[in-house]
Formats: C-alpha cells, structure tokens, sequence
C-alpha cells in the first residue's frame, strides 16, 4: 500500500518533499491573490526568470553553493527585473506587457549564458545550480527546508501585518494615496514579498511554471468567493493540494517530474473552477443568460397581449399563435413555450389552442407597456434623441428597470399621460 | 564553415521572429507570443509519438496546431470565463507546458527530446544535422531550409498583405468597416507566430524565440513612427544580435542561444538610452512642451478659481 506509506509520513524523506512542497505553493499562492487582483500577474513571471542570472552571478562570486547566498543574489535581480519593467514603462511608449517579454527574455538569456558558461568551466561544485530551471522538489534537503522555510516564514509574517494596507493597494491604489498611507513604500515592500515568493517557489518548480505557482490558485479561487481572505485561504488550500499531491505522483513514479505535476493539478482545479463555480463559472453564467432570455420572451409576450388588446379595445380577446406573430415576429417555438410558460404561472389562460389574459397577466403586461413608452419619452425629453431612434433602447430597458426607477422616472416626467408617439401611457387605475 | 552556418541559422530565425514581433507589440500581444512559444511543446511531443521520428512536417503541423489552441483558449478564459487577460495568459501557457513536459517524461523511452533542449536549443549542434540527397549530395544543414522556407513564407504574407496586416493592427474598427475579418488575419498572424516558434525551437528554443520576438521589433519601435520602416530596423536589430551573440558566446565558451538572447537586450539598452526620438536623454523639446502645458494649465486653473 504505497498510498499508507505516503501519507503516514513515517519516511523523513517524504516528510521533507511533503512539507517543502506545502511551504512553496502555499507561500506563492497567498502573495499570487494581490499580483492578480492589481492585474500584474505576468509580472512573477518576469521575476522567476530573473532569478536565474541572479542565482548565477552570486556563484561565480562566492564560488560555492550555500542557498543563503543564491537567495540573495536571486532577490537583488529579480527585484531589479520588477523596477525595470517599470522603468521602460513610464520612460518609453512600450507597453507594459512588451516591458515585461522583454526583461523576461533578455535576463534569461543573460542567465543561460552564465550558467552554461559555469558548466563548462569545470567547477566541480556547480552541479545542482540547473535545479533552479526546472525545480527539485522531489530531492529537497532539510538544510534547504531550513532556509526557505525561514523565507516563507518572513513572507507570510509581512502578509500578516500588512494585510490591510496591501489589500487597499491592490483594489483602490488612489485611494490609500488619498488618506495618506505611504504607498510607494508598501508597494515596494509587496513587491519584495513577491520576489521572495518566487525565489522559494521556483525551488519547486523551475523558471518556466513558476508563473503558475502564483497567477493559477489566486485565479481559481476568484471564482468561489469575493472575500479577500476567504480567497487567499481558498488559494492556499488548492496550492498545497497540489503540492502534495505532486509530491504524491513522484513518489509513485520517481522519473515522474513533480514541479509540472504540482502545475497540472492546479491548473486542472482552475479549469475546473472555471467552468463550473456558482455564480461566475461558465455554465453559471449561461445558465443565468437563458433564464434573462426566458424572462424577456415572457414578457415581450404579455406586453404583445397588451398592446393587442389596446388596438381592439378588448384585453380578454383569445388569441391564437398566429394572430400573435402577425402583430409581432419571433421565433414560433420561443413563442410556444413562452406560451406555455404563462398559462402555467398564471398571467394566462388556455382554452384548446387559444389563449387570453388573465388579470394578473393583463397588469404584468400593461406594466412592460408603460416602462416602454415612458423610457422612449424620457430619452426624447432628457437626452433630445429623435422620437423615431428611441425604441431600441426602450425595448431592452423596460425589462431591467426596478419598481423603485419606475417611480423616479414618473416623478421627473411628471406623470405624462402620452408616449412621443402619441401613444397613451396606461396606468394601473384605468 | 561550421559558424558560418551557426551565424546564419541564428540571423533567419531572427528576422523571422522579429518581423512577426513587430505586428506582436503594436497589438499589444507581446506576451501571447511567450505564451505560444512555450504552449508548443506538447504539440512537438504528440506530432513525435505519432510519426515515430524527428520528421519537420508533423512537427510544424502539432506545434501550429496547439498555437492557434493557445490563442484560442486565451480568447475563451478572458471573454466567456470572464478571466483577466494577464491571468488568462498565465494559466493557459503553464498549464500546457506542463502537459508537454509531463509527455517528455511518460513517453522518455520513445521521445527523444529533453527539457533543457526545449528551453535553450542546441544551436551549436545545427551545422551537424545536414541535409544530403539520395544522390548523396550535400545541401547544407536541414535547420537552414527549414528556417529559411518559414522566412520566406513569412515574407510574402507580409508583402502580399502588407495593408491587410497594418489596417487590422492599428485600426480594427476601421478594418471591419472596410471589409476586412480582424479574427482571420489575427489567425494568421497566430499561425505564423506557432510557425516560426516551432521552426526555431530545435536549434534556439523557446527562449531566444521569445527573445527575437520582442526585444528587436521593441527596439525598432523606439527608434521610428513608420511601420515600414520599423520592420526593416527589427530585422536588422536581429541580425546585428545574432552575429555579435555568436562572438560573445564563442568568448566566454556559453550557450549560444543565450547569447543572442543577451545582445538584443544589450542592443535595446542602447537605444533606450540613445535614441534621439524617444531615449532617455531624447532632445529635451518634447518635455519642454508638456513642461509649457503644465504651466499653462496652471495658470488657467489659478484665474478660475480666483
């Protein structure tokens, strides 16, 4: 049972991967939530790649391989990666993410070339330093746990204390200027926070997929909430299950690689969070965009009774399908059920294949009819539009507009008893 | 003969890359292009299973395959998941090399491509892979009429296209009104991108292309205004990186790639720093003018408040 083996820890070689793996995704997810929500989530990827000069430079100048002294050089040029993107930002017309493609490429290659310049000099110590290009978290060492976990330490120390600053800055940056909080400050503090993130974490999983370590949990859990904390907690759980479930994988296969399949698992509960969160998820959206649709169909139907029933003085007439389509062209079959849909809720009634209002139906449709005509008469008066350009813009409104704008409308219009069109506007006391 | 050919591998996928960057940076897709030149990979991996070989064409077909599904999943997570398009980006492209490098290693036995390869090619190995006829003639390096055939390619889209290409760039309302389908030429231009990237990928991986695709076009971009003349200047930009990479590489004994990779980014900093136009120490009329509207606009505010 290899499962039992695993997950009883018993193996202090487990223990360490396990507990390494939990600390780098978690860390790198918890800082990802504020890179996502100020939209600069393309910007740790910036970072990750300039950490590998950084990584390199620091061993040509020691000579040796202590992870104290790589982590310094790994913070020092990826810090400057973040100002550089600033600075060609602000100084030049470069966009933002053309800043980012090129401090990313050119800081890479820059660290290609050191490293294998490194590796054909014959330095005997170097080898281990490529573990930064595609991460080793199925090899990590308690002195390496050590050392990162006192990073991850500070990292979520900082987020700790700064939680309420950092959280004004990623939404409403003006505005904590604006009462006085030191932004410039916190926002470089954030930023080294970042770079520390990426440097732990891209022990895990190399350059290319740290990226995924921070932008893919902060992204999947935006889906589920909209609470700040909930979302990092959110961000932090999926980060170390993947982290855990990676280490799991290269358990079971050891040629298996563990940094992508910590990405794989993120990204498959992102997509998964994607498609199918309540409320923002895909299908919740599609669902929510068929029942808007069903409800526009329902009531552009009452009100065609309607206005049916004001060209024959009669609201009560039955109606057959036929003489509905040839006041009003809509599709047959959106018709039938709408159709359908009204006798069984009540504002219709059914006798064979006719139907005709009932008083329920008849004050829904009279309602539709008159948040129409007072829109079209709202638009002519308030923004001087043609009488003949207002009826578009009328036939979607007079579906979203609440009982509450209904009223202010009429209080602005002064209860208007004609349409520009000379059409009366009906009240519930005719 | 063997930099010969080094040199001149290197200058085709530069100008390819940075004739395409060009389109890429003034539609703010810079790094769409990373994303496509890293999401290729499994595309690469699944073309080598199913051919059995290291054969050009499948290879161009998997990698032009999943660029344009790059693209396309971008599209959808950013307008029906609602994602934000950085975010989108960053997902999409790590999930997919992911994949591929999971690929890599189920199918090691039977794949015979490694990671460090796909991040930074093995440009120095180019001379070695040569194309000889049945004949027994020898026609050079494969690399050279792979890359080669992808630039001219290349080149007759942009000749034959050329307004096609810069209307739905610069104007994309304009181009609609005027008849032209901004999703197909953004699919061609997403094709090409998937093109070039996969061609340049065996001999200076992922990483140089992204490199060419934007540094040298990013360059050329600061020196000019005329489209024009902005994709002759990242052409050259490519070139000149290719050629004095080369030299740095061969003097410090490191990836060439990287290298190259290097000398745009060296090259950019020049400019950055002295292109009369738009450098940092750009003649100091343009700021003199805004320094005039400030003032003006001071003095305007001062008399209506009064």
């Amino acid at each position: 049972m290899k499962f039992f083996e695993f997950f009883s820890f018993t193996d202090p070689n487990i223990r360490y991967v396990v507990a390494g793996s939990i600390l780098m995704t978690v860390c790198s997810a918890v800082v990802g939530c504020f890179t996502f929500l100020r939209k600069r989530a393309l910007i740790g990827d910036a970072v990750a790649h300039a950490v590998l000069p950084g990584v390199c430079l620091s061993f040509l100048l020691t000579g040796e391989k202590n992870p104290f002294v790589l982590l310094i050089g790994a913070f020092i040029t990826g810090g400057l990666s973040i100002f550089l993107v600033e600075f060609i930002t602000s100084k030049t017309k470069l966009k933002e993410d053309s800043a980012i493609g090129i401090v990313l490429s050119v800081f890479f290659g820059i660290g290609i070339l050191l490293l294998t310049a490194i590796q054909h000099s014959g330095n005997a110590n170097q080898s281990g330093l490529d573990s930064f290009l595609f991460g080793k978290a199925a090899s990590i060492l308690p002195e390496d746990l050590y050392s990162f976990g006192l990073v991850g330490v500070i990292l979520l120390i900082g987020v700790f204390f700064f939680f309420k600053e950092f959280t004004l800055i990623s939404f409403d940056r003006n505005f904590a200027e604006a009462i006085g909080l030191p932004v410039k400050m916190l926002e470089f503090i954030l930023t080294s926070i970042t770079v520390l993130a990426v440097v732990t974490g891209i022990q895990a999983v190399g350059v290319v997929l740290m990226a995924a370590m921070l932008i893919t949990p902060a992204a999947a859990a935006r889906y589920w909430t909209h609470n700040l904390t909930i979302m990092m907690l959110v961000a932090a759980t999926m980060g170390a299950f993947s982290g855990i479930f990676g280490a799991y994988i290269s358990y079971l296969a050891p040629s298996m690689p563990t940094g992508p399949w910590i990405v794989m698992v993120i990204s498959m509960i992102a997509i998964i969070s994607f498609t199918f969160a309540p409320v923002k998820g895909v299908f919740a959206r599609l669902r929510k965009q068929v029942k808007n649709q069903k409800q526009i169909t329902d009531e552009n139907i009452l009100k065609l009774f309607f206005q049916l029933g004001e060209k024959d003085q009669d609201f009560f007439t039955e109606r057959s399908i036929n003489s509905l389509l040839e006041r009003r062209s809509m599709r047959r079959d959106h018709l039938k059920k709408g159709l359908a849909r009204l006798t069984e809720q009540g504002f219709l009634a059914k006798t064979k294949d006719h139907w005709k209002f009932t008083e329920a139906g008849k004050a829904k449709g009279q309602r539709v009819a008159r948040l129409h005509r007072l829109w079209e008469l709202y638009l002519t008066q308030y923004l001087q539009l043609a009488p003949d350009h207002v009826h578009d813009d009328a036939e979607t409104i007079e579906h979203i507009i609440t009982p509450e704008l209904e009223s202010k409308i009429l209080e602005q219009l002064q209860y208007p008893k004609v349409d520009p069109h000379d059409t009366k506007i009906p009240y519930k006391d005719f | 003969m063997s930099s010969f050919w080094i040199i001149l591998t290197g200058a085709l996928v530069a100008v390819t890359c940075s004739l395409l960057g060009c389109y890429l940076i003034l539609r703010r897709m810079a790094m769409v292009g990373d994303a496509i030149s890293h999401a290729v990979l499994p595309g690469i991996v699944l073309a080598f299973l199913i051919s059995g070989s290291r054969q050009t064409i499948p290879m161009l077909i998997g990698a032009g395959f999943l660029g344009i599904l790059t693209t396309f999943l971008i599209e959808f997570l950013h307008k029906k998941a609602r994602l934000q398009e950085d975010a989108s980006i960053g997902v999409t492209f790590t999930w997919l090399f992911a994949l591929g490098v999971i690929l890599i290693s189920v199918f090691a036995n039977k794949v015979d491509i490694d990671q460090e390869c796909v991040l930074y090619g093995e440009i120095a190995y180019v001379p070695l892979d040569l194309w000889i006829t049945d004949a027994g003639l020898n026609l050079g390096p494969q690399a050279i009429w792979i890359m080669g055939s992808i630039l001219i390619l290349v080149l007759i889209t942009i000749l034959t296209s050329y307004k096609e290409l810069l209307v739905t760039t610069f104007d994309p309302s304009y181009a609609a009104a005027i008849g032209y389908s901004t999703a197909f030429w953004h699919y061609v231009l997403m094709s090409m991108v998937s093109l070039a990237t996969v061609a340049s990928f065996e001999s200076v991986g992922a990483i140089l292309v992204v490199a060419f695709l934007i540094v040298p076009a990013a360059t050329a971009y600061l020196l000019t205004d005329r489209f024009g003349l902005m994709l002759v200047l990242a052409a050259i930009f490519g070139i000149l990186s290719a050629v004095s990479g080369y030299v740095l590489a061969s003097q410090i004994d490191g990836s060439i790639a990287g290298a190259m990779a290097t000398m745009t980014g060296v090259i950019f900093a020049l400019v950055f720093i002295f292109s009369p136009k738009y450098g940092l120490f750009r003649k100091k009329s343009q700021t003199d003018k805004t320094g005039m509207i400030i003032e003006e606009n001071k003095a305007g505010i001062s008399y209506k408040t009064q």
